[in-house]
């Protein structure tokens, strides 16, 4: 069994929620990727067992393109965290009534099939259309199952779309040049060529645009907080949980090891840049009164602290960005769940107008505060060993940054414990608000245990991805 | 060889349906013939033979753009039938004229010398002039006839002095002495002058920038079906032509030449879009972006030795996107006096599958993966980086990004805004066509080998 059986898995899940109907999608969704998550399970397990997994067939000749996939451990640890996290992400979503069901939650299989085929795929050529396809689904999801003013949503959609799309747009004319100078696309072809030092730095750049959109790293970064709060929160929580963590996952398998000279060249500048992102993400979240809005810079604090991570060009710094990916990915999708149920009771979003929610139901705030906790890297949280990694490899590089990158910890646990004292304890709220139902809980406990666990214990993740990060460290240096 | 004949006989026997008083069996009789046709050209696909002189070359390249020529005549057919339904008494006109109109595009891709390339030429360019004024009511048809039989008959005559200009300078109209005469370095300044001529008759007939300025007036006003005509089929017909005439005649003056045809595509594609922004007028606007295409397609002229194949998907891809999208243009404003963007709010809701089609050829026309929009793109950008054109590939990544914005202005109308009227029946020819040519599309995108291994 190799790795393609669980973008077929994703890709037939997408049809056959389609034609489901919309009464029954959100089921048939959840359950194949539910089969999905148990797929790449068992690729794990093979994996482990020292069985090569990829997948190579000849697609075009002329020129030159394969079909290929590579399951090593760092891309078998993204393919996880897209197979976890989405039927999680479903699962949140049962308490909302979509119209047109089928078509929503087809999108959004369709969505996670494309950004799984972005994780494995070795080819560049083919890496770039699953790149590509997951646009699509997503400017949907936002555009029409979104909320707030339908002509402002537009614009921000339209912002994000031709942002994401001119970015990419870059790093595929790099791709064409060093299919010039390769004869290929594949991986391995890439790595091995030789660039003049002029060339590796336009390919670099020409690579990092793509990439600096998605993350999205400072300057780069306007569409952000006007999507994540227009989308669905499912939209949202598929865009900060997974999609963001393709760009990130691409600097390390893709930018980094074609470009290395430039990427040592640059370090200073971009480790500068990404650390500039955590302190403004930081102090503007400091000053949001919109949950989401907030939310969303929280995350552009610390995506920005995890490229900070990519470029170091350590392999802690390496290492803990993947660690910080996965934890990220967790919290992010708890959080935004969070506010989604607040939303659910209150209807509003405006951190003011909620508060006094302690009393009426204590288990939603206890979990609630578990995972602000583990977003601000308390020890015992996956996040902070993600997160110690990460800082340890600034501090290796150059002191200065390790103590302003450090002050996201600082800054995120003031803007964070805020937030959540504001909008859940105080006297008790007027409003009635119910405690979580059974299929929330079950999100809450999936993701909270997780992180728990990982937190204490975050071995068998550390061991699957070293190896292969190490491998690409053998090209970088 | 056959093809042309065979094309001949079935534009006469519509005619003759008329007399015998066969209308209704028209439509059905040649989309049988073309069915026909088609499989007859593609059978002669391995075989390189040259008729009556010289005159008609039948070989890998005639055979593939001709199978496509034939292809798009076909759909075009079968979107005529509800087309003309309000004017049963001119279907034979109508019928009879697109099929002599792919005679001359056929006669146009596999002549072998240059009389043979005007008299292609001619038949394509006049049957179209017909068919671009043939709603004699409306004014906007008149005038869009008028435009451009003046414009067109204008481009015309200077291809034909350029004709005649390296006729002086090599004696012969045959192909292969004029390939000799570009090679050698005793050739006349005549020869020179007359390419240059040709070249911007050509330029005029696929309407690059700055030769441009009918194709939005005239799309606006023909009536869409004839826009559709022009768009896809006339258009690629002319860039092929002028592909396989580079190829003939441009052997001495590479540098110089291919500068200009830079610079010309370039302004194409930026004009083009910059256009395209702001037309309230899809058809208006699907001409903008023709030109823009027009562009891109003016790329594969600068590695002309490699871009065959490359520049036979773009076409290929790009009117099929092209067909599929006028399906769903003539199915929303069939009764409607103008094409306005507004028409197609809310399609979404009313249609779901006809919005989908619609989608998806913009998506496919604005170069986005998995459709065949986008590995057309990638092919021939491929190719000019080969060649060395680094500014050209940026200038289109440019134009790529640009673009998007106002084929998605369509896609966010149809599924954003609520609809304006009611829900009306789909008419099964559009139905039909639409959902083929966007399957053919989708289907090049996944096996994009058995285009590009073909030439």
């Amino acid at each position: 069994m190799d790795v393609t059986i669980v973008l077929l898995i994703l890709l037939l899940g997408a049809v056959v929620t389609y034609f489901s109907g919309n009464k029954a999608a959100s089921k048939v969704a959840l359950l194949f990727s539910a089969v999905a998550f148990g797929a790449s399970l068992m690729i794990l397990n093979q994996y482990n067992q020292g069985i090569d997994c990829g997948f190579s067939a000849v697609w075009m000749t002329n020129p030159n393109i394969l079909f290929s996939l590579k399951a090593d451990g760092l891309a078998l640890a993204m393919v996880l965290l897209t197979t976890v996290l989405t039927p999680l992400i479903i699962l949140s979503s049962f308490g909302n009534n979509f119209n047109n069901a089928k078509n929503f939650y087809a999108l959004v299989m369709f969505m996670a099939f494309a950004m799984t085929g972005t994780f494995l795929a070795s080819d560049g050529f083919l890496y770039y259309i699953f790149w590509e396809l997951s646009l699509i689904p997503i400017y949907f999801i936002a555009l029409l199952w979104g909320n707030g003013d339908a002509a402002e949503r537009k614009k921000a959609v339209i912002k994000f779309f031709i942002y994401t799309f001119a970015g990419s747009l870059f790093m595929l004319v790099g791709f064409i040049y060093l299919y010039q100078k390769a004869g290929s696309f594949q991986l391995d072809k890439l790595y091995a060529l030789e660039l003049s030092a002029t060339e590796e730095f336009w390919i670099f750049l020409a690579f990092f645009f793509a990439y600096a959109i998605k993350i999205p790293i400072i300057p780069f970064h306007t569409w952000q907080a006007n999507v994540y709060q227009k989308a669905p929160t499912v939209g949202t929580m598929l865009l900060s949980g997974i999609m963001l963590k393709m760009g990130l996952y691409s600097v390390i398998r893709w930018q980094l090891p074609i470009a290395p000279n430039a990427a040592q060249e640059l370090l200073y500048t971009i480790v500068g840049l990404s650390i500039a992102g955590v302190i403004y993400g930081s102090i503007v979240a400091l000053k949001q009164r919109d949950l989401k809005k907030l939310l969303a810079y929280s995350s552009l604090a610390h995506v920005g602290l995890i490229a900070a991570g990519c470029y170091t060009l350590t392999l802690d710094g390496l290492r803990g960005a993947v660690l910080q990916m996965i934890a990220h990915g967790f919290v992010i999708v708890g959080l935004f769940f969070a506010a989604e149920i607040i939303y659910r009771r209150f209807e509003t979003r405006t951190i003011a107008d909620m508060g006094g929610i302690r009393s009426q139901s204590p288990k939603f705030t206890s979990m609630f505060m578990i995972l602000v906790l583990a977003s601000v890297a308390l020890p015992g949280t996956f996040n902070f060993v993600g997160e110690f990694t990460v800082l340890y490899s600034l501090f290796q590089t150059n002191l200065a940054f390790a103590i302003v990158g450090g002050t996201t910890i600082i800054l995120g646990a003031f803007y964070m414990l805020r937030m959540f004292q504001q909008a859940m304890l105080g006297e008790t709220n007027a409003k009635p608000f119910a405690d979580v139902s059974f299929n929330e809980g079950i999100v809450f406990v999936l993701i909270i245990g997780f992180l728990l666990f990982f937190g204490l214990y975050p071995k068998p993740i550390i061991d699957l991805i070293t190896p292969s990060i190490q491998d690409i460290l053998v090209h970088i240096k | 060889m056959s093809t042309i004949i065979a094309i001949a006989v079935l534009g006469v026997v519509c005619l003759l349906a008329e007399i015998f008083n066969l209308r209704k069996a028209i439509i059905p009789i040649t989309v049988a013939g073309l069915l026909a046709i088609l499989g007859m050209t593609v059978t002669e696909f391995n075989t390189t033979e040259s008729y009556y002189n010289n005159m008609i070359v039948v070989n890998r390249f005639t055979v593939a753009f001709s199978s496509l020529f034939i292809l798009l005549t076909l759909f075009l057919v079968t979107l005529s039938h509800h087309f003309y339904k309000n004017r049963p008494s001119k279907v034979s006109d109508f019928i009879a004229i697109k099929i002599f109109l792919l005679l001359g595009a056929v006669a146009m891709v596999s002549f072998g010398n240059l009389a043979m390339f005007f008299l292609g030429l001619e038949i394509l360019s006049i049957s179209l002039y017909i068919l671009a004024g043939s709603k004699p009511l409306s004014l906007k048809s008149n005038e869009a006839g008028m435009k451009y039989f003046l414009m067109g008959s204008f481009a015309s005559g200077v291809i034909l002095f350029g004709i005649a200009l390296i006729y002086g300078a090599v004696a012969s109209f045959d192909m292969n002495m004029i390939y000799e005469a570009s090679n050698s370095a005793a050739t006349g300044d005549w020869f020179y002058i007359g390419v240059c001529m040709i070249t911007v008759g050509m330029l005029f007939k696929i309407a690059a920038v700055p030769f441009h300025f009918w194709a939005p007036d005239v799309y606006e006003g023909a009536p869409a079906l004839t826009t559709a005509t022009m768009s896809t089929l006339a258009k690629v017909v002319a860039m092929a032509t002028f592909f396989k005439l580079n190829m003939a005649m441009n052997g001495n003056m590479n540098f110089a030449y291919e500068t200009v045809i830079v610079i010309i595509s370039i302004f194409s594609m930026t004009v083009g879009n910059i256009m395209a922004l702001r037309q309230n007028n899809i058809k208006r606007m699907l001409a903008f972006s023709g030109i823009s295409h027009a562009g891109f397609m003016l790329m594969a002229l600068l590695n002309l030795s490699n871009t065959t194949g490359s520049l036979f998907y773009y076409v290929t891809a790009y009117t099929l996107a092209g067909i599929a999208a006028f399906a769903v243009i003539l199915y929303v404003c069939n009764d409607k006096d103008d094409e306005s963007i507004t028409f197609f709010n809310g399609l979404g809701k009313n249609n779901p599958v006809m919005a989908a089609v619609l989608s998806a050829s913009l998506l496919s026309m604005a170069g986005i993966p998995i459709f065949s929009g986008f590995f057309a793109k990638f092919f021939i950008l491929n190719q000019t980086l080969q060649a060395g054109y680094l500014i050209l590939v940026i200038a289109g990544i440019i134009n790529s990004i640009i673009s998007v914005y106002y084929y998605f202005k369509v896609i966010s109308a149809m599924y954003t805004k609520e609809p304006n009227e009611a829900k009306k029946p789909v008419p099964f020819e559009y139905y039909v066509v639409a959902v083929l040519a966007i399957g053919l599309n989708i289907a090049i995108g996944l096996f994009p080998s058995c285009l590009m291994d073909l030439l």
